[in-house]
Order: C-alpha cells, then structure tokens, then sequence
C-alpha cells in the first residue's frame, strides 16, 4: 500500500497569530513554525495503516524553506520519505492554487491512499482535501473519525453533526481526519536520528506540472482588501459568588431579554 | 437582476435555520433563490423558502445526492449555475458546505470565501480569524463569488413572496459517485439544537472536574433550550463527546449568547467562541483569561452557581 500524507507547517497553535500589514499574508515569522495539528493525526493513521497492510508513507510538503522541519518530523514519527515543494513562486497561494500544486505532485505517483487533516489550524478552509480530490476525480473520504483498509476497499466514518456516516470507496481515495481517530506518537531518539537520512525530494511548481503565474499572491482568486484587529471589548461586569451568583447571572440575562 | 444562489440545508424536508438567515443575507445583495439538493423537497419546504424571500427554487430531486459524499451535489449545483447565471452563491459554514464550495470553485473558475460573518452588497466578505482577533475584508477577484457564510451571522426574518419551482436533471457521473454512503449512525439522541447552529450555547471545561459533572451543565442548556459544548481539556479526557468541542481543532460558534463553565479560555478555546455576541462566564479562578471575554462573570464554584441558574431560569419560565 502507498501512502502519501500532506502537512502543512502552520503558527503554534498557542500562539498569537496576525497578518502582515504589507501584504495582508501571515506573519509566519512571529511565531514557531510546527507540524500542523491534525496533520500529525494524519501521519499517526498512516502509520497505523502501514503496520497493519505494508508499504510505504511518504509525506509531501508545500512550503517555505523552513517547512521542511516539518517534514522531518513526520519522517522521525517513522514516515519513508519526503516530497517538499519549495519555490518563491508559492507566496501567497490561495487554496485553489494549493490544491493544484498538490494534485500536480501527488498524481502520477501510484499512491492507493492520499491523507490530509481535516483542517490546518491557521486557515482553517477544510478545503484543500476535497479540492485535491476534485482535480485527481479520487473519491473523497474526508472527516473520517475511523479507517478501515480491507484490500482495496476503503470504509471509514466520517463525522457529521447527527453522528457519523459509514462510507466506502475503491481505492485510490482521498482521506482527511480529525482528531478523534488516533492519538498520534511521539518521535522517539532513534526516529528523530533516522529521520535525518531518510531520503527528501526538493520540487518547484514547475516539477509540479504547474504553471509559476497560476499560482502565489497574483494569481489568487480571492484577495484580502483590508485586516484591522477585533476592536478590545468593553470591560465586562464580574462579580463574586455570595451566594446569589446563579441570580445574578438571570438577571443580567433578563435585562438583556434571553430570558 | 442576476439572482443570488443559496444552497438549501435541510433534514427530513424541513429546511434548517441557517438557510434562512442566509435568504435574509441575500435579500440585501440581489434576488435570492434556493438549491435544493436531494430528495424530500415538498410543501413545507416550499412554504419555509417563500416567506423568506426565495423567489426560486432549483430543485434537484435525486437520490446521488445524498447517496454519494459532495461529489454529486457539486456537479449538481455547477448544472443549476449555468442555468441560473447568478451574481453569488452563498453555502453555509458546514463541513460538508464547505467541501462543496471548494469543489465548485474549480468546477465553475471562481474564487471561494468561506467563513464569512457578513457580505456588503458589493460582495465585499467580512471574515473573523485567527480566534476572533482579526477583521478581515476579502473579495473574489475571478468568476462568480462563492462564499460560505457561518451560522448566526444574519438574524432570520420573513418577507414573504410567490416561490416558483424549476426542476433540474442533473446525470451524475460515474466518477462522482465514487465516496457510497452505507449507513448513518445517530450518536446521541437529537433532543438538544445543533451545536454550530444554536441561539444559546452552554460549555463546561476543566472544572467540571468529570464526565458527571457535565449533569449540571445539561440541566442549565435545556432550561434555556440549548446547546451543550465542551473545551478542548474536556474531550481530551473523555469526560464529553469530541464531536461537541469547541475551539481551534473542533467546532466555531457564535452564538446569541455562550456560557462558559469551568473554562479557562486558553487561545486553543476562544478561537471557537469569542465572536459570541454575549458571553457569560462562570469560574472558580478570578485570574482566568476567559474572564476577559465576559460580558458578565461570577467568581465562584460552577457547582453552586450553575444549578442556582437552571433553578432561576425554570422559575422565570413559570
């Protein structure tokens, strides 16, 4: 079984995140640069699947230099190998544009299970899954709270307001998941040392199969026209608890017409 | 006047409250009009989409749309664009409708906003990110906009006009009934409104101390017919379901009004509540960030306070 797994370096999650006043991008130097969240879930299911079935995870990487930390991390997590796609030419794509770039690599390749997260923690579109599955014609697996690989059917849950769907599909398929399916490993010495060694392949958008004006900041379908921070809210009213807290709250909210 | 678009969410032929405050959204952009996509459209339907303004409705009734995963809404819907020629189409902020606007953004060549919070009648999105902490205005540059709107963001009103039904045969292709749906499986009884849809949204964290706890916080979201959410802290330890996690990496919600219970309001959390419009907090800890976002807070132990509540608001029910 072939896998690819596609992370994204995204801002620690716990950390502060803002735009660039000169061109409206995120600020990616202001904070930490880690291995998206729900991606390492996406790595860890991989894995799982790889130990269950054979085979190969390689992870794929879209961008700047330093995204290839990232890589690495999933590779000392115990991926095989790394596709990273670097080029100037990326800054600024927006997830039309990603999602090309990403079916452009990912599709002559012969993987039997493409997995993303469900989201990235600084976007937070949840698009680009369900666009790569669009530009590759795979289906789409996405939001899956549970894998199930037998042969070449693939079923998994996929989570929905009510509950969850059971839906299967011939591989090759496109996946995401949340958070729920796994709890993901820590890479250990040996794999952090392994890691290192493991084979990384460096693309530009041309390797990619796409045109460098169809993708980056000139090229997106979308623009951000202005940004301002969220004007501070107006000091509350906080009280202490003698005894009538839960009056008090009903009564703020009776003034306010709640209830 | 080119028409604005609104795909139609709904169960069991009831259309939901969110595609009603998204007719109400495009009655200030243009002339709405409904997608419906799936089997059960019928009367009740019709009559919810009239009083709030669609003079249309393309009704696509086939079972692919629901059999298969967003692949065969998405042809579907890119069938009834063509035909439509609208100015925008407008989807709500679900997973699933999000999905479906990013697949119909490469299907049709146009750009895609999602998670927008308003829409200038120039198009013109606002968007909330990063938590709450930033304002955003974005425009689509390219094709026809698509954007998805987020729950709670219009107020619902009626202004009732004649609906007019157009159907359309859309031939799903084989390739997009690749993902078969073989089940659905109800995790918990639907008695409680939808989390990212609620008015009212009740939430207990680290300070609810247990998955007994959440009993209290049950109690208060039902007397105020509401939703019950969970941080993060909660769900990690399995004292509530995942799926009713709020915050970063679970659900974003924006309610009328969120209480908070036992919550600390770490980044991880506000980012799925802070756009609330009123936010009520309740917490042992008078140094708790959470206290910042408060339009009212108690100091004092959940467990007094909470039940105190439900027993206030029960009483003012009568």
């Amino acid at each position: 079984m072939k896998i690819a797994v596609c992370v994204k370096q995204v801002p620690d999650t716990w950390a502060e995140k803002r735009l660039r006043p000169a061109d409206s991008l995120l600020d990616r130097e202001s904070a930490e640069g880690v291995l998206n969240e729900l991606d390492e879930y996406a790595v860890e299911e991989a894995l799982k699947i790889q130990e269950a079935h054979g085979g190969e995870v390689t992870i794929v990487s879209m961008g700047p230099e330093r995204a290839v930390e990232t890589i690495r991390k999933a590779l000392s997590m115990g991926a095989d190998a790394g596709i990273h796609i670097v080029d100037d030419a990326l800054s600024g794509s927006d997830a039309l544009a990603t999602s090309a770039v990403l079916a452009g690599v990912l599709k002559d390749r012969g993987f039997d299970l493409i997995i993303f997260g469900s989201e990235s923690t600084d976007a937070r579109m949840s698009v680009v899954p369900a666009m790569v599955s669009e530009r590759l014609g795979l289906p789409q697996l996405t939001f899956a709270q549970k894998v199930d690989v037998n042969g070449g059917t693939i079923t998994i849950e996929r989570q929905t307001d009510y509950g969850f769907d059971s839906v299967e599909a011939s591989s090759p398929v496109v996946v995401s998941v949340v958070e729920k399916i796994n709890e993901p490993r820590y890479p250990s010495f040996k794999g952090i040392m392994a890691a290192k060694k493991k084979p990384l392949e460096t693309l530009s958008v041309a390797d990619a199969g796409v045109a460098a004006g169809s993708v980056g900041t000139g090229a997106a379908w979308s623009v951000v026209a202005d940004f301002a921070a969220r004007p501070p809210k107006a000091a509350g009213t906080i009280v202490n608890d003698e005894g009538a807290g839960g009056v008090k709250i009903a009564e703020f909210l009776a003034t306010n017409k709640i209830i | 006047m080119a028409p604005i678009l609104v795909v139609v969410e709904h169960a069991d032929g009831v259309v939901k409250k969110v595609t009603l405050e998204l007719l109400t959204l495009a009655r200030s952009l243009g002339e709405p009009a409904a997608v419906w996509l799936g089997p059960g459209y019928g009367d009740a339907a019709a009559s919810q989409l009239a009083e709030y303004g669609a003079g249309t409705a393309y009704v696509v009734d086939n079972s692919d749309m629901v059999d298969f995963v967003v692949a065969p809404k998405t042809e579907a819907l890119a069938a009834v664009v063509k035909q439509a020629s609208p100015a925008a189409i407008l989807i709500a902020s679900s997973a699933e409708g999000k999905e479906i606007a990013g697949r119909l953004a490469i299907k049709i060549e146009s750009g895609v906003i999602t998670d927008a919070v308003a829409i200038a009648p120039d198009l013109t999105a606002t968007q909330s990110v990063f938590g709450g902490s930033t304002i955003v205005h974005s425009t689509v540059t390219h094709g026809i906009p698509i954007i998805t709107v987020r729950p709670n963001s219009t107020a619902p009103e009626a202004a009732a006009t004649a609906l007019s039904r157009v159907d359309v045969e859309v031939p799903v292709s084989e390739g997009a009934r690749g993902a078969k749906v073989t089940g659905r499986t109800a995790a918990t009884k639907a008695s409680r409104p939808e989390l990212s849809e609620a008015a009212i949204v009740v939430s207990g964290g680290r300070g609810v101390g247990g998955p007994e706890g959440f009993g209290v916080i049950e109690s208060l979201a039902d007397s105020l017919g509401a939703a019950v959410g969970a941080s993060r802290a909660a769900t990690d330890a399995g004292w509530y379901p995942h799926q009713y996690q709020v915050g970063q990496t679970g659900k974003t919600v924006s309610p009328q009004l969120y209480v908070a219970n036992g919550i600390s309001g770490a980044i991880q959390h506000r980012a799925g509540m802070q756009t609330s419009k009123m936010i009520v907090v309740v917490n042992k800890d008078s140094e708790a960030p959470i206290f910042e976002l408060a339009d009212f807070g108690v100091v004092g132990d959940l467990f007094a306070v909470v039940p105190q509540l439900t027993d206030e608001v029960q009483k003012r029910k009568g």
